[in-house]
């Protein structure tokens, strides 16, 4: 029982963060019908800025929670900045174009963030320096969590929860909501649209920025090519959930975390991958629209 | 109607360059071109990087002794990516000897690439030198094809002899990359031997490489009471595994091949990887004059320590450049054969088949990986040595000979 | 008549330039040509469903590799004794080749469709992204199984096969793939299937049996990703799993949306571009991918509709306007 326990807690670790990536997949998604492949690797990008501030700013001698706070700020500053610069460059232009048009743009600028990493940061793995040292946590029954696990429970809910009131609380969380459901007529009530999709992909960059961060915290190996993989799952996990729904991606991103640490567990690990994706088609087949979206009827 | 005149002159700049880019072929002066081609983009690209360093300080090395040349030609390197994808080695070693007219080709590091290109190379006759292609059935394709590298069956045989002989373990796990054949094939001859010599394997887990989280198969192994666990990957992923498995209280060694050495691996993994050990071509502390003038050199250029694949390709490259000379004295004449000049006639195909022969016939080559012998399959023989993780150092503990 | 003409002409010009090719080409460009044309059949047939259709497949990698191991695995188990039974009665080595390779490519591509009838099931209750998403699934399950079914020599890959696939082959797939696309989207079938495309609801309407067609799409569309497949294995003769990744799929969606959804010439001129681009990027070394992946997004800003847009290439047309005048 013991062990199960433990798979369950690494689940919901793992579980959280794609969450957090697949909030911003989901964010876009709902104001701009994109999927933004280059969103995981805005992740890498956000591990690979806190890597490079965490050595600017001197944390790897001196760990403080202070410091650490200022990596993750500064990466997800970073990240923000190459949110904005992506949708203005690459897909305003390509806004009024089908979707699909859109969708290779995304393609596109995904496969040149990995390359440029690759050119820039070299294709050899990168230590992340340990920010915030590591200590295990007895959970009682043998089960045992780590603090950086704790770590990135907790950022992870906190940001969660702090979207959750820009969406539903503030001006601009509301215009979010108008803009999703209709560009035009939001734009009517005198929205700007325009500024509200760059809000929305600076916030989305900066959750995956975080997500990249905690991720790196715990697992320190960064590479340019890691955003793929944790990018895709997410992804999955967004759709799994109903996307365009931000509840959703909490329990998507939950969802699979959990069902790949207990198909690992229980099951194969070396069919993890096709379990999570067989899994994912039968929840796709029973409800179309993923657990909490709802099924529109088209309108005639 | 705008927008179609606006094609125009792009889709002409396409095609000038396709035209350019297909025209320049050859070159004038005669010199010498050996082909390299690796994956330096793409999820191994920190392998093909290695290899395109070992290589070039193997070049560096011949500019500053010999100007670069050999009986009297220029050596050039041409290095062709392949995005570690199989089709696109097969197309980059077509394009080598095909376009470059290369009279030899170095790579690749995965097998799977290797066995992708080697029957191209093997149809053209161009002596083709894998480094670090591990797989049995990559020579097999042909005459013309050598790996400086010992194979899966014999690293296999040393990490088990090890664990049951030296270590006197009993039940070991096994945690492999179903992803890598390397990792594969060397989990699989390690079973083998392991059992043969009276172990018992007690668990068999996997992951992907590219993977971030393995809690959930340590876990699994952690219930099965394991003595050590055999972890045949690369070091992009042991560091992260030996992290974790302390972590969830794991505290057994765990055993490797040569894909852990790497500085990276110690940098990743940290204390957690004290007291593991891992089998490999060389160890850093063998006061060899040649392993250490080559460890001086390569941290001089590149800033790190090489991994295991960087000091084979550099093995391999001076393999090449050692037969070549030997040719040149041996016979000035069929060794023209090799020059651009002679690509395509029956100068060069008689040169690159009494290449063939003298690459086949290496024997005792002092190479920074061990001393080099290419048997009859033409893959090297050389001992191995059992490299332990002490306080965050790399100490030297035994050597195994084939 | 005339389609017996055409198709005594088409087999006629393909072993003329079958012989003259190695005359004219280093091996090297003929492999890049032949990738080139495994690259149109991929495309052409992922354009029935991604661009005559409307549905959004993302799995397109998989069928090929259905078709790939599944050719391959009967070439070297009952193709090859074929061929040394056939050489026995005195047969000569090319026809009896030739006539396995046919019968392994068949048979890939009929496995790969029975997998397309199977993804198109589900297309009936899921739309767009939701059905991008199965079948990116499909494809990444498919490289799983092969990654870990040690029959088809899993990780370690699938070294020997025959390699009997050669231009004549690949340029008869690339025939019959487009030709089965022209005479489609000039067919009643055809013109259903745009009609689901422009608008489902009212192809529905005016009784159009929208589910019948789309799985036909995804059956013919995986058919021919599984003789591509087939071709790929024989002319490489090795195959690995990770040949069959969901970059490739990618890949095969770009040259469709590039060539213009729904336009045949537009994905042949696509694929063949985007096959090129990179080989003719080479000299620039490290920023290959670069400069690749810039060029597709400034194309797709430029020209979002494609190349082509919804058009055809028309030769005739383009004939008659350099030169207006003459008839």
């Amino acid at each position: 029982m013991a062990e199960f326990f433990q798979q369950l807690v690494n689940g919901i670790t793992w579980g959280s963060v794609y969450a957090l990536i697949a909030l911003g997949y989901t964010m876009v998604y709902g104001i701009l019908k994109l999927i933004n492949f280059a969103h995981g690797d805005v992740y890498m990008l956000g591990a690979f800025f806190a890597y490079y501030s965490a050595r600017w700013l001197g944390v790897a001698e001196h760990p403080t929670p202070l410091h650490a706070l200022g990596v993750l700020l500064l990466a997800m500053a970073g990240c923000a900045v190459v949110g904005i610069v992506i949708e203005r460059a690459a897909y305003k232009p390509v806004r009024r174009s089908s979707r699909l048009a859109a969708l290779i743009t995304a393609i596109g600028v995904s496969l040149l963030l990995e390359n440029a990493g690759i050119l820039i940061f070299g294709p050899d793995p990168k230590f992340f320096p340990q920010i915030i040292p590591s200590t295990n946590i007895a959970l009682g029954g043998g089960v045992t969590i780590s603090n950086q696990q704790v770590i990135i429970l907790v950022v992870s809910v906190v940001l969660m929860i702090g979207l959750r009131f820009i969406v539903l609380k503030t001006r601009v969380g509301k215009a979010m909501q108008a803009v999703s459901h209709n560009h035009t007529a939001a734009a009517l009530m005198g929205i700007s649209v325009d500024r509200i999709i760059t809000f929305t992909f600076m916030i989305g960059s900066m959750l995956a920025a975080a997500a990249g961060v905690l991720v790196a915290l715990q697992n320190p190996k960064i590479e340019p090519l890691m955003g793929i993989m944790p990018g895709l799952k997410a992804f999955v996990a967004a759709v799994l959930g109903g996307i365009g729904n931000i509840p959703g991606a909490v329990i998507g991103g939950l969802i699979m975390g959990i069902a790949e640490v207990m198909v690992v567990g229980y099951l194969s690990p070396t069919y993890r991958d096709a379990i999570a994706f067989v899994l994912l088609i039968v929840i796709l087949l029973v409800r179309p629209a993923g657990i909490l979206g709802r099924n529109v009827a088209e309108k005639v | 109607m705008t927008s179609r005149i606006r094609l125009r002159p792009a889709l002409g700049g396409v095609l000038a360059i396709t035209l350019l880019a297909l025209g320049c072929g050859g070159s004038t002066q005669d010199e010498l071109v050996i082909g390299e081609y690796g994956s330096l983009s793409g999820n191994d690209a920190t392998f093909g990087q290695s290899t395109k360093n070992g290589v070039e300080l193997a070049l560096d090395e011949l500019k500053a002794a010999k100007d670069g040349k050999i009986g009297g030609l220029r050596v050039r390197i041409v290095v062709e990516d392949d995005q570690g994808r199989p089709e696109e080695a097969a197309t980059a070693v077509q394009k080598l000897i095909n376009q470059d007219r290369v009279c030899a080709v170095l790579g690749e590091v995965a097998s799977s690439r290797s066995l992708a290109a080697a029957p191209i190379s093997q149809a053209a006759g161009v002596p083709m030198i894998s480094p670090s292609s591990t797989n049995p059935r990559v020579t097999q394709v042909g005459d013309y094809i050598f790996r400086m590298c010992f194979i899966d069956p014999f690293q296999g045989t040393v990490m088990a002899k090890f664990a049951a002989q030296n270590l006197g373990l009993k039940r070991v796990a096994i945690l492999k990359d179903v992803r890598n054949d390397y990792s594969v094939g060397l989990a699989q001859f390690y079973a083998d031997a392991f059992v043969k010599l009276g172990g018992q394997i007690v668990g068999e887990q996997a992951y992907s490489a590219g993977d971030q989280d393995f809690r959930a198969q340590l876990t699994n192994v952690k219930g099965k009471n394991p003595q050590a666990i055999f972890v045949p990957g690369y070091y992009t992923e042991v560091g992260l595994i030996a992290r974790q498995a302390r972590e969830l209280g794991i505290t057994v060694p765990l055993l490797g091949g040569d894909g852990w050495e790497s500085d990276q691996l110690l940098e990743i993994g940290g204390p957690a990887l004290n007291g593991c050990y891992y089998s490999n071509h060389f160890s850093v502390d063998n006061p060899d004059p040649r392993l250490q003038s080559f460890l001086k050199a390569y941290r001089a250029k590149y800033g790190a320590d090489p991994d295991a694949i960087g000091g084979l390709a550099y093995d391999a490259a001076n393999v090449l450049f050692l037969s070549m000379d030997k040719l040149a004295t041996e016979n000035a004449e069929t060794f023209k054969g090799l020059g651009s000049a002679a690509a395509g006639s029956d100068a060069r195909r008689a040169a690159t088949t009494r290449l063939r022969e003298i690459i086949a016939s290496t024997r005792d080559y002092p190479g920074v990986t061990g001393t080099i012998t290419l048997d009859a399959n033409r893959n090297a023989r050389k001992p191995a040595v059992v490299i332990e993780i002490k306080d965050g150092k790399k100490v030297y503990n035994t050597t195994i000979n084939p | 008549m005339k389609r017996a003409a055409w198709l005594f002409g088409t087999l006629a010009g393909l072993l003329l330039l079958d012989v003259l090719l190695p005359r004219l080409l280093n091996p090297y460009l003929r492999q890049v040509a032949v990738l080139c044309g495994i690259n149109v059949i991929l495309a052409v047939s992922l354009n029935l469903i991604n661009g005559f259709t409307g549905q959004f497949s993302i799995g397109h990698a998989g069928f090929m590799a259905i078709g790939a191991y599944g050719s391959a695995m009967f070439s070297l188990h009952v193709g090859e004794r074929w061929v040394s039974a056939l050489a026995g009665l005195g047969i000569p080595a090319v026809i009896a080749a030739g006539f396995a390779l046919f019968v392994a490519l068949l048979l890939g591509g009929v496995l790969a469709a029975i997998a397309g009838y199977l993804v198109g099931l589900p297309s009936l209750r899921l739309r767009g992204d939701y059905l991008a998403i199965v079948t990116l699934g499909f494809g990444e399950i498919i490289r799983v199984l092969i990654t870990n079914i040690d029959a088809v020599g899993a990780s370690r890959g699938l070294p020997g096969i025959p390699p009997w696939a050669n231009f004549f082959w690949v340029g008869l797939g690339v025939a019959a793939a487009i030709v089965l696309s022209v005479h489609l989207a000039r067919s009643t079938h055809g013109r259903a299937l745009f009609a689901i495309r422009d608008d489902e609801v009212a192809a529905e309407a005016l009784g159009v049996d929208t589910t019948s067609y789309k799985v036909l799409a995804f059956v013919i569309g995986a058919f021919f990703a599984g003789i591509a497949g087939g071709l790929f294995a024989h002319y490489l003769s090795y195959l690995n799993p990770n040949s069959f990744t969901f970059i490739k799929s990618i890949e095969v969606i770009a040259m469709v949306v590039l060539g213009g959804m729904g336009s045949i010439t537009g994905s042949v001129i696509a694929a063949i571009l985007l096959t090129i681009l990179p080989e003719v990027l080479r000299p620039v070394k490290d920023l290959r991918m670069i400069i690749y992946s810039l060029m597709l997004v400034i194309l797709m800003i430029t020209r979002p509709q494609g190349l082509l847009g919804d058009r055809e290439l028309n030769l005739r047309r383009l004939w008659r306007r350099a030169a207006p005048g003459t008839p």
